[in-house]
């Protein structure tokens, strides 16, 4: 156990070199370096990760944006629509309502024109019935002319309607 | 942490003390041993723990090659593999091969599967626990000869507790063979971290120069103690266990009885889990102090650009 033996150093040292400049180069290395690697690799894909969850987020809001505005713009064209039909139904009645008025003068006219016609023929008719009556009772004492002048006074004699 | 240092200083001061129980109860015994026939030899238990140049595993009974000692220096040095050789050439292969296959694991896919998910466990403790806060930035490019370190100490740790097998790091000279490579670290990463005047400028310990000739050999002393202690500290914790749980096998047969194994067997266990855990903490701390000392080097170099800035 306490034996001097400088060989053995000797031999410990020389191992204890050759196995380190072996692991070194076949184990150390390569086993070091696939640790780097894999927390490069963990860092980047976390890195990754928080970006897309932030790419994903701007799109949400983007979304949500759109959303509203699209609400908004919704929400404009019925209200547009509506007064736009509003407007619409208005002048359709309006229009339908002046139509309606003119057809009316338009009749009312018409049934005047008619009832004037009538009365005139009529007033002729009286007139001329008259004059024959008056004929026959003065049996041609009076020129057509003459009597024709009388009548008419007796006419406007008579009041209008 | 620190409480499981006392632990295991703890179970050191346990072992030393079951051993002198041990020879206490053997004089004691001796006459009542002779009148049963041989004594038994404890040097049989304390070969476990000792180094030799024979492997015994079951059904295989290994005898290393010696060789010659070599001459360099006047030093002689003997090389012939012995047992704490094979074991730490065992650990090396198999840490290689557990390593380079989950390290295969990440070709397929980056996300790591049974063996590849516990040695990436052990890797991301070691990078971000051990290293990388003691260093700082600075400090990536040694946390490949960190990890070398924890795992290689744990596996040698953890090969003891197998049966047949021997724990490298019970042999004072195997960790004195990793705290010279930590010490060689430490001041590599010292010197490059601050440049070699400043490494040397900073064992005069800032102090006037008349003062030098104290302070230099004691800052050149902290230099050595440090990995000292590394050394130290992880041969004695894993000795320690072993010798107590050798003592406590050995009460059976120096009572030449039974009835002590209800008590030594379960004692035994608990220090075999106990022994689970040190391995574990004791490679952790191995790994943490040396990361500490260089991050200690190296931080005066941080500390020098912000005073000029």
């Amino acid at each position: 156990m306490f034996d001097i033996n400088p060989g053995l150093i000797i031999w410990t040292i020389l191992i204890f070199v050759l196995l380190a400049s072996v692991l070194g180069k076949f184990a150390w290395k390569p086993m070091l370096k696939a640790l780097s690697d894999r927390e490069h690799a963990i860092r980047d894909a976390l890195g990754q990760a928080e970006k897309a969850r932030e790419e994903a987020q701007q799109l949400l809001r983007q979304n949500a944006e759109n959303m509203a505005r699209a609400e908004e713009e919704y929400q404009r064209m019925v209200r547009e629509g509506k007064s736009l039909a509003e407007k619409m139904k208005d002048e359709i009645v309006a229009k339908a309502r002046q139509q309606a008025q003119q057809d009316l003068v338009r009749a009312q006219e018409e049934i005047q024109r008619n009832v004037d016609a009538a009365r005139q023929q009529l007033r002729d008719e009286v007139a001329d019935l008259a004059i024959k009556a008056a004929e026959k009772i003065l049996d041609e004492s009076l020129d057509a002319a003459r009597q024709k002048k009388l009548v008419d006074a007796v006419i406007n004699k008579i009041p209008k309607n | 942490m620190f409480t499981a240092f006392q632990e295991t200083e703890a179970v050191q001061h346990a072992a030393a003390d079951t051993l002198h129980a041990m020879s206490d109860t053997l004089h004691a015994g001796a006459a009542q041993v002779a009148e049963h026939g041989e004594p038994f030899n404890f040097s049989h238990l304390l070969d476990h723990i000792k180094d030799s140049h024979e492997v015994e595993l079951p059904f295989i009974h290994l005898r290393l090659p010696e060789f010659p000692p070599v001459h360099i220096a006047g030093l002689a040095i003997d090389l012939s593999p012995t047992k704490h050789v094979f074991f730490l050439v065992v650990s090396a292969v198999l840490l290689a091969v557990l390593v380079i296959i989950s390290a295969r694991a990440y070709r397929k896919s980056l996300v790591p599967h049974g063996l590849s998910a516990l040695t990436e466990m052990l890797l991301v403790f070691v990078r971000d626990e051990i290293a990388l806060p003691s260093l700082g930035a600075a400090g990536v490019r040694y946390v490949p000869y960190l990890l070398t370190t924890f795992f290689y100490i744990l596996i040698m740790n953890l090969i003891g507790l197998i049966p047949f097998a021997a724990t490298p790091t019970a042999n004072v000279m195997v960790t004195a063979g990793l705290a010279i490579v930590a010490f060689i670290m430490i001041q590599a990463s010292a010197i490059r971290a601050k440049g070699f005047g400043h490494y040397l400028a900073h064992l005069t310990g800032g102090v006037h120069w008349a003062l030098w000739i104290i302070m230099i050999p004691i800052e050149v002393l902290g230099l050595f103690t440090k990995p000292f202690a590394l050394c130290v500290r992880l041969f004695a914790n894993m000795n320690a266990g072993h010798i107590v749980v050798l003592s406590l096998i050995g009460l059976i047969f120096m009572f030449r009885s039974l009835a002590v194994t209800p008590i030594s067997i379960p004692l035994a266990l608990f220090i075999d889990l106990l022994e689970l855990l040190v391995a574990v903490i004791q490679a952790y701390v191995f790994t943490m102090l040396t990361a500490l000392f260089m991050g200690l080097g190296m931080e005066g170099a941080h500390d020098e650009e912000e005073h000029a800035h």
